[in-house]
């Protein structure tokens, strides 16, 4: 933890630690933020997914059976309520504001409403739709960034999140086919990603396994050394992360993390080679050179006799530093609960806000808003006596990002589906009643 | 009773590209003797058994095809093919009345039927695999020549990084991706807006996960029916025959261990060192050097110690003193209490959790910061060495063992660490942590019998 990291802490907004509320004032400015800024009718709008129209295809009760967990934190102790469930977008809000939850988690959609499951046998209760879910944590790449570790990033290890983001994203879009999907800043150090189609909330446990080995590329414990393994071509998918996205980001990455000048460092790199003799003979070269990256990317590509076994070795590399590593275990599971976007990340106050896919790179994890900052704006505006003052701060741009390019398409294709669904059944009613 | 019949040769070759594979959508109505009803069942029980060897063994597919063709020409096959079919249909309909009755055999059970259906499936010949495709009512379209030309570079890409020559006589079929999982999984179709690219022979994995999905359905309602009426029924005649039957393969899943092997804590540390298997041993060291071990770690150690006698207050007094170091006495209380009493069925759904076996230890996956696994697949060899260095393995046994982890036989690789420890020879082979831990107690129990004076 060095210069670099007091470079950034210049700027203003950076949180520091005697500006991130907790106890007490954590509660208070959460209140505030429940009361004034926390966009109840989008969420809701979003996860009913349709039913709240009055089209007679709607399922009015389908709200009522997602599961959200609320954990609230006092300053003796710290609750976890699961199962918490509301009718609507009222209910909903009733409840999070006398609650003042420190953080809301969002489930499945069951069978049956969740507050009611005692009511049923142990097999009449089952979660049936489920977003797909992804979650990238960058402390999961703290033996590859030197810069930070731990809980914190700074503007030279986040472009890990941006990459992982890209590499995703488009594969969901142009693989997988599905088109509604929502990126969300965690708070502190990493980004959720809710996959929202409807293809998507129904698949099954199996099928959302398959999807997550998918994009398992990195693999292994703390004590395998070698976790990215190609043992021939590369498929399509691989192929054009690697071009599209991770090939040039080691590129930087290899100077913004001076990989090539610090022996450690490039001593992890010359691990990956599994061949003895190119390794020395690199250390050798290499002791007082300084273009080495260069030298080793030649030497492993010359596809002498020598390097035939390590076509793929620079893919390897590359993509042990930069693909994502994504937490295998929440894309598997259909009740894992994961924390809903807008929350206030309690360790830092920040916002968990929606990030553009698009427009990833130039997303700035160090000026997202923080509750403290977006009270602070509220009272100038009050001060001044403008009028719908929430719209004039910080969240109104997150706001209006979530509402077009997500929840806008996302309704419309819903209410679409809903149309042709029960236009289909009435069809079939009809076609069965003709004797 | 519908079952598929390829065409038949008359003095045909022998070659066995005849046989009929049977789907076994419902229950015959053939008559047969009670003697058959027996008989025929442990036979094909014989053919599962050796599957589940095999692939614990982590035989690659083509020994597996190979496995298969002998145990069923061994135990099934009989000479006349109308008399080998009759004999399929009937054990497999007589086992599943033996295997829907509990879930863990009706998941063994599923998992190995499967397996046989894959296997029998890619030795039968184009059409026969055809019109199996054919009464599993698959249409997944042919893929058109006019989408093909748009495609057909990713397809060789893809084909190619799975050693496989496509040309362009492959016939490629469009199919949902929600279908092929497997090969989604393991990258090994080109997918593109939603949809896999299965080339012909990838079909196996698509016929199999129907197959699948037919027999687990037909699983949880002949439970139903057994438990309903049938069990009642037939308490004379067909019950006691199925309870005998459902005795005979099953492996101890060493959920609930004997009265007398229940171990306190002063011995832990003891029994760690002379009688833990090494994926325990690493996880038992990294939680008293950490005092943490993140989640899929908790849960097969905890569930470990829970199979090997430790009782639930113990544990909790055993996580409590490590995590308490770490994150304090109350953090503990707070968040991880609770569930280790989950794993005890103390909590939740109280589903009493059964320690994991090999396989599953085997197939985890662990990432960043994990320590769960199996060293002899998940650890680099400089790591596995030194791990068994540290068990006091060397020399010959060393290389013994590195050879069978070379060759991807974990298992066997850990039945030889239990040998070259315990200066003994283990018949059995491990299939399970609690298993060498049981085996290492025999042995070291016995020899202590051995050194008292005798009366």
């Amino acid at each position: 933890m060095t210069k670099e990291k007091e470079e950034h802490r210049e700027d203003p907004m950076q949180i520091d630690s005697n500006r991130v509320p907790t106890g007490s004032l954590l509660t208070d400015y959460l209140r505030i933020y429940y009361g004034k800024f926390f966009p109840y009718t989008d969420m809701f709008k979003w996860l009913a997914y349709g039913n709240d129209g009055k089209h007679p295809g709607c399922d009015s009760s389908y709200f009522g059976r997602r599961e959200f967990s609320f954990t609230i934190k006092s300053d003796r102790d710290e609750v976890y309520l699961r199962f918490q469930s509301f009718f609507n977008a009222s209910e909903m809000e009733t409840s999070i504001k006398a609650k003042c939850p420190t953080k809301i988690d969002i489930g499945a959609v069951y069978t049956v409403d969740p507050a009611k499951r005692h009511a049923y046998a142990q097999s009449g209760f089952n979660p049936i739709e489920r977003e797909l879910v992804f979650d990238i944590d960058i402390s999961d790449y703290d033996d590859v960034r030197y810069c930070c570790s731990g809980a914190d990033t700074c503007l030279n290890c986040w472009p890990l999140m941006t990459i992982a983001i890209k590499v995703i994203d488009t594969a969901l879009r142009e693989d997988f086919g599905f088109s509604h999907i929502l990126w969300v800043y965690s708070g502190r150090r990493g980004v959720h990603c809710w996959v929202c189609d409807s293809r998507a909330r129904r698949l099954s446990k199996e099928q959302r396994s398959a999807i997550a080995d998918y994009f398992h590329v990195y693999k292994g414990g703390e004590n395998s050394l070698k976790k990215v393994t190609f043992s021939g071509p590369l498929h399509p998918f691989l192929a054009r992360a690697y071009t599209d996205a991770l090939k040039n980001e080691f590129e930087k990455w290899v100077s913004t993390q001076k990989l090539f000048e610090h022996e450690e460092r490039f001593h992890k790199i010359l691990q990956l080679i599994p061949d003895e003799s190119v390794v020395s003979e690199l250390a050798e070269k290499w002791q007082g050179n300084s273009v080495r990256w260069e030298h080793l990317k030649h030497m492993l590509q010359s596809g002498s006799k020598k390097t035939q076994g390590l076509r793929r070795c620079i893919e390897e590399i590359v993509f042990s530093y930069t693909y994502p590593r994504l937490d295998i275990q929440v894309t598997k599971g259909m009740n894992h609960l994961l924390k809903a976007p807008f929350c206030v990340h309690p360790g830092t106050g920040r916002i968990c806000i929606p990030i553009d896919p698009k427009k990833c790179e130039e997303f700035d994890p160090t000026s997202v808003p923080t509750v403290a900052q977006l009270i602070e704006e509220l009272n100038a505006n009050a001060s001044i006596g403008a009028d719908n003052y929430v719209e004039k701060t910080s969240l109104a741009a997150s706001v209006h990002l979530f509402r077009t390019c997500f929840l806008e398409p996302l309704i419309k294709t819903c209410k679409d589906e809903l149309e042709n669904a029960y236009n289909t059944m009435m069809q079939q009613t009809k076609d069965s009643l003709n004797w | 009773m519908e079952i598929v019949r390829s065409q038949r040769r008359n003095g045909s070759d022998g070659s066995g590209s005849a046989a009929s594979l049977p789907l076994y959508k419902s229950a015959p109505s053939i008559e047969f003797r009670l003697e058959e009803f027996g008989q025929y069942a442990i036979d094909r029980l014989r053919v599962l058994q050796a599957i589940s060897d095999g692939l614990s063994r982590g035989k690659k597919p083509k020994e597996m095809e190979n496995l298969v063709s002998e145990q069923w020409r061994a135990n099934m096959k009989h000479q006349d093919a109308d008399k080998t079919l009759r004999k399929d249909i009937i054990s497999h309909f007589v086992l599943r009345l033996v295997y829907c009755r509990e879930e863990e055999m009706r998941r063994w059970f599923l998992s190995m039927e499967t397996a046989l259906f894959r296997y029998r499936f890619r030795l039968q010949n184009a059409e026969a695999q055809k019109s199996i495709m054919n009464e599993l009512q698959l249409q997944y379209n042919v893929l058109g020549n006019a989408e093909y030309e748009t495609i057909k570079d990713k397809l060789t890409e893809a084909a190619r990084s799975v050693n496989f020559t496509s040309n362009p006589e492959t016939v490629f079929y469009k199919v949902p991706f929600e279908d092929v999982p497997e090969l989604v999984a393991s990258r090994r179709v080109f997918i593109l807006k939603g949809f896999a690219f299965v080339p012909r022979n990838q079909v196996v994995s698509l016929v199999c996960t129907i197959f699948r999905s037919n027999i687990s359905k037909a699983l949880a309602l002949t439970n139903r029916k057994w438990r309903a009426m049938i069990q009642d029924q037939e308490k004379d005649r067909i019950a006691p025959m199925v309870e005998a039957l459902g005795n005979v393969y099953l492996g101890p899943d060493y959920s609930k261990p004997k009265d007398c092997a229940e171990i306190s804590l002063k011995d832990i540390n003891q029994l760690a060192s002379t009688s833990f298997p090494l994926c325990m041993r690493h996880l038992f060291g990294k939680l008293r050097e950490d005092h943490h071990l993140k989640h899929q770690g908790r849960m097969q150690l905890g569930l470990f110690l829970k199979g090997v006698g430790l009782k639930l207050e113990d544990a909790l007094a055993f996580w409590r003193a490590e995590f308490s170091q770490k994150v304090g006495a109350e953090r503990f209380d707070k968040e991880y209490a609770y569930s280790i009493r989950h794993n005890y069925g103390k909590e939740g759904k109280r589903t009493d959790y059964t320690p994991y076996s090999c396989q599953k230890i085997i197939m985890s996956t662990p990432s960043t910061g994990d320590h769960h696994g199996c060293p002899y697949r998940h650890f680099s060899e400089e790591n596995l060495r030194a791990a068994l260095n540290k068990m006091g393995v060397g020399g010959r046994a060393m290389d013994d063992i590195m050879d069978k982890v070379r060759n991807r036989h974990y298992q066997l690789a850990c039945t030889l660490t239990f040998e070259a420890t315990h200066g003994t020879s283990c018949e059995t082979g491990i299939n399970h942590p609690n298993q060498y831990f049981v085996e290492s107690r025999k042995f070291f129990e016995s020899k202590n019998k051995q050194s008292q004076p005798t009366a």
